[in-house]
């Protein structure tokens, strides 16, 4: 990071009106960079001028997408069959599945959600390293809620100067009326918010309705009311500062970006030196910045990006949008503020030519990780096996010594079904010369024993192993258990041991 | 305190407290912290107001709402008993042998059965059953009052040496302690039980208590030392001791005789939990 430079906010000289011809100079103030902030001084509020161009429109376009994603998704029908749920995407807490269009994850499972996880954080990386903050300014809810309120808060209260007049003025019943209206759309916004995240817990359809007549569980209306709370807090009140201070993404971004990430730039090898321009005024020996303070006042984060690259901004690209129009106007080539490298300003202001080094080490690394991650996940989703075994050894008492000297231990057996239909399975056993073998609660009391599970469902058995003592080693013996379905060829084992007392 | 001091280098105001000219600074509490704390306060008088709170000398301030957790938990504790009464029902009708052969009601009782265990028995024979010294284990298969469903649940019925008059009954003299042998004869007898058991021991000693076992122990423990269930007598020859296997614990049996009691369940819990009982422990392993 360079060095900021900076014009000082505070220096009172009074603004001209005009930045150039027909460029008006904006008085907005970059309240909420680094430099401006003080621990204890309190918040200043921030309004963001509404802005039209390319970023903008692919915000709103951005905003759609996600915002649908996560509004319409509990809604996707998908059949599995008689009895199963028909919700495409459902995490199904009281019968412990989650439900993803096609796949079935049971608890024993949770490391798919692991790897997931680890995808997305190093997918993360991957395209920080690459185009930088791109989620932070596109995708993440704080950004989407947060352009979602500023959006309703300018449709009702009106663009920048307007909301600034506002707060300055008396309260008249048009004021009151104004703040009563964004207040309540942005708290429907929030219920719907609150709302669409507890559907992906329960089936959508019947939750709406029980949710409409009262008679829905209580934890639905608490996150119900959990989310609204959040919603409207984090995207309508505290905006910038959840990313400013609640957030660690902007942190460990820190840590992760290099001067070859892309990310919104402002080319001071070509801005510099900036200034007021007159009317006829030639270009030349000066920067193309004309000091118009647009940039800042567009901001929905408060800084000035001329600063450099800075923790708090979100990468959203509305800075350019806001300084494309102004070039435009004066008749100068766009992309003053762009999506750029630190590395290609150092490269123009040394005479070379910009270049991007999209393969670096870093990005290599990453791909290769996301790489080898998926490929394990692939792999293991597509070997799924839809039968499973746990075994659990009795540790109370650990083993019993029986009349004769014949040592017993016991063990609990899960047998997992994943299939919809019930399935006659094979248990057998070996590792141990065992005597007898003892399975509660199944009339079949030998092995190998044929036991039925029902469709998607475990069954639990209890089995005791008996060895005699002539037989019994001490020491803990290894002992396998093997489930088997012979019609589909399928079979699965799990381990323990056998312990008894030496005497 | 009238005039406000300002502190040069933060611009803040002090205190006006002053420690060898170190002058305190006046940070108020953030007002989110303030907030809260007020809300906190009424938060509280309604509390005082609606809930029991405060002590009285006779007792407490009951509040407008009447709350009582041990009520609540009677409460729940009864709805938990109509929701299950039921099943219940059905378990109390059904014989042994029904319970065994349906696996739901299998499934209930052993989950009754565990749950009643753990609240009942598990004091005396360990949470898994697994017994201690003196108490019996009843993982194994050996059973001083029978290990068929019946027997279990008769035992747990009636106890074991307790206040119910159809109380399973046995009682080891003590032979030493009441002066009926002399140190020299248990000595001898320890001998031979030893023997029984297929330990090394002194063979004299095995000889001379030959004649002491048959006339004192056998019309228990049976001629051969196998001991006899309908007694209660415990089995001499197998592997297995309630008070020990050592020398020193047969001799002290020996001479003090111990018996331990089970209390009768009959009265304190219903015929059903006992049934689920008695399907818990069978299932323990040792069930015949």
């Amino acid at each position: 990071m360079t060095a900021p430079i900076r014009v000082d906010t505070e220096a009172a000289q009074p603004l001209p009106v005009q930045a150039a011809d027909g460029v008006s100079r904006s008085d907005a103030e970059a309240s909420n960079s680094a430099a401006a902030r003080k621990l204890y001084k309190s918040r200043v509020p921030i309004y963001p001028k509404e802005v039209d161009g390319r970023y903008r429109r692919l915000k709103w376009a951005m905003m759609a997408v996600t915002l649908s994603i996560y509004y319409l998704v509990p809604w996707l029908r998908w059949d599995r069959g008689p009895g199963a749920p028909t919700q495409a995407v459902l995490v199904d807490m009281a019968h412990e599945r989650l439900f993803f269009f096609f796949i079935e994850i049971w608890p024993q499972e949770i490391y798919y959600i692991t790897g997931l996880l680890i995808l997305a954080a190093v997918s993360l990386f991957l395209i920080n390293a690459l185009f930088g903050r791109l989620w932070c300014g596109y995708s993440c809810p704080q950004t989407v809620w947060t352009d979602l309120f500023i959006w309703i808060e300018t449709r009702i209260e009106g663009d920048r100067g307007a909301r600034i007049r506002l707060v300055a003025a008396p309260w008249t019943a048009s004021k009151l009326a104004k703040r009563i209206a964004k207040h309540s759309l942005w708290l429907v916004f929030a219920v719907a918010t609150g709302g669409a995240w507890v559907f992906y817990f329960t089936d959508a359809p019947a939750l709406l309705h029980q949710l409409l007549i009262g008679s829905a569980g209580l934890g639905n209306y608490t996150f119900i009311a959990i989310l609204t709370f959040t919603t409207y807090t984090l995207g309508g009140l505290m905006r910038e500062q959840v990313c400013t201070y609640m957030c660690p993404w902007p942190r460990i971004q820190a840590a992760m970006t290099d001067r070859e990430a892309l990310s919104v730039t402002y080319l001071r090898d070509r801005g510099e030196t900036r200034g007021l321009h007159r009317k006829g005024e030639p270009w030349e020996g000066r920067g193309d910045c004309i000091d118009c303070n647009q940039c800042v006042a567009a901001c929905p984060m408060g800084i000035d990006i001329r600063d450099g690259s800075q923790l708090e901004c979100i990468n959203c690209a509305l800075c350019v949008d806001a300084c494309d129009d102004v070039m435009f106007r004066i008749g100068r080539p766009e992309g003053l503020i762009a999506y750029d490298t630190e590395a290609n300003v150092l490269r123009r202001l040394k005479g070379e030519k910009p270049r991007f080094r999209f393969f670096r080490p870093r990005t290599l690394l990453y791909a290769a990780v996301i790489a080898l991650v998926g490929a394990i996940m692939l792999a293991s989703l597509a070997t799924r096996h839809t039968l499973a075994l746990d075994v659990i050894r009795d540790r109370n008492p650990d083993f019993v010594t029986l009349a004769d000297g014949s040592v017993r231990n016991g063990y609990t057996l899960k047998l997992m079904n994943r299939n919809g239909a019930a399935r006659r399975f094979r248990l057998d056993m070996k590792g141990v010369a065992a005597r007898k073998v003892v399975l509660i609660g199944l009339p079949d009391t030998r092995l190998p024993a044929s036991v039925e599970v029902e469709g998607d469902k475990v069954r639990t058995l209890r089995l005791l192993v008996t060895i005699d003592r002539a037989h019994f080693q001490p020491g803990p013996q290894p002992i396998t258990f093997i489930l088997s379905d012979p019609t589909r060829g399928e079979s699965r084992e799990a381990s323990a041991i056998f312990v008894g007392d030496t005497r | 305190m009238s005039d406000k001091e300002i502190d040069k280098v933060t611009g803040t105001e002090t205190t006006g407290h002053e420690w060898d000219g170190i002058k305190e600074l006046n940070t108020p509490l953030p007002r989110w912290w303030i907030g809260i704390f007020y809300i906190c306060i009424v938060w509280a008088v309604g509390y005082w107001i609606l809930m029991p709170a405060w002590p009285t000398i006779n007792g407490y301030t009951h509040g407008l709402l009447n709350h009582s957790q041990r009520d609540s938990v009677t409460a729940a504790v009864n709805q938990l008993k109509a929701a299950r009464a039921g099943r219940e029902k059905v378990l109390a009708n059904a014989s042994l042998e029904q319970i065994q052969s349906d696996p739901n009601l299998l499934q209930f009782a052993m989950a009754e059965g565990k749950a009643a265990f753990g609240d009942n028995c598990a004091g005396c024979h360990g949470s898994g059953g697994q017994g201690a010294k003196s108490y019996p284990n009843l993982n194994d298969d050996v059973w001083l009052w029978g290990g068929k469903l019946e027997d279990i649940q008769h035992t747990i019925t009636v106890g074991v040496r307790s206040t119910s008059p159809e109380t399973r009954q046995s009682q080891m003299p003590a032979w030493g302690r009441s002066n009926i042998l002399t140190p020299h004869q248990i000595i001898d007898l320890t001998e031979y039980v030893v023997n029984l058991s297929h330990r090394p021991a002194d063979q004299k000693a095995v000889g001379r208590a030959t004649k002491l076992f048959k006339d004192n122990c056998a019309s228990c423990h049976g001629p051969e030392g196998k001991g006899q269930r309908k007694d209660g007598s415990p089995n001499l020859t197998d592997n297995e001791w309630l008070y020990g296997s050592s020398r020193d614990t047969i001799y002290d049996q020996i001479w003090n005789g111990h018996g331990g009691v089970m209390p009768t369940w009959g009265g304190r819990l219903s015929p059903a939990t006992i049934k689920a009982l008695a399907v818990y422990v069978h299932s323990l392993g040792g069930g015949e």
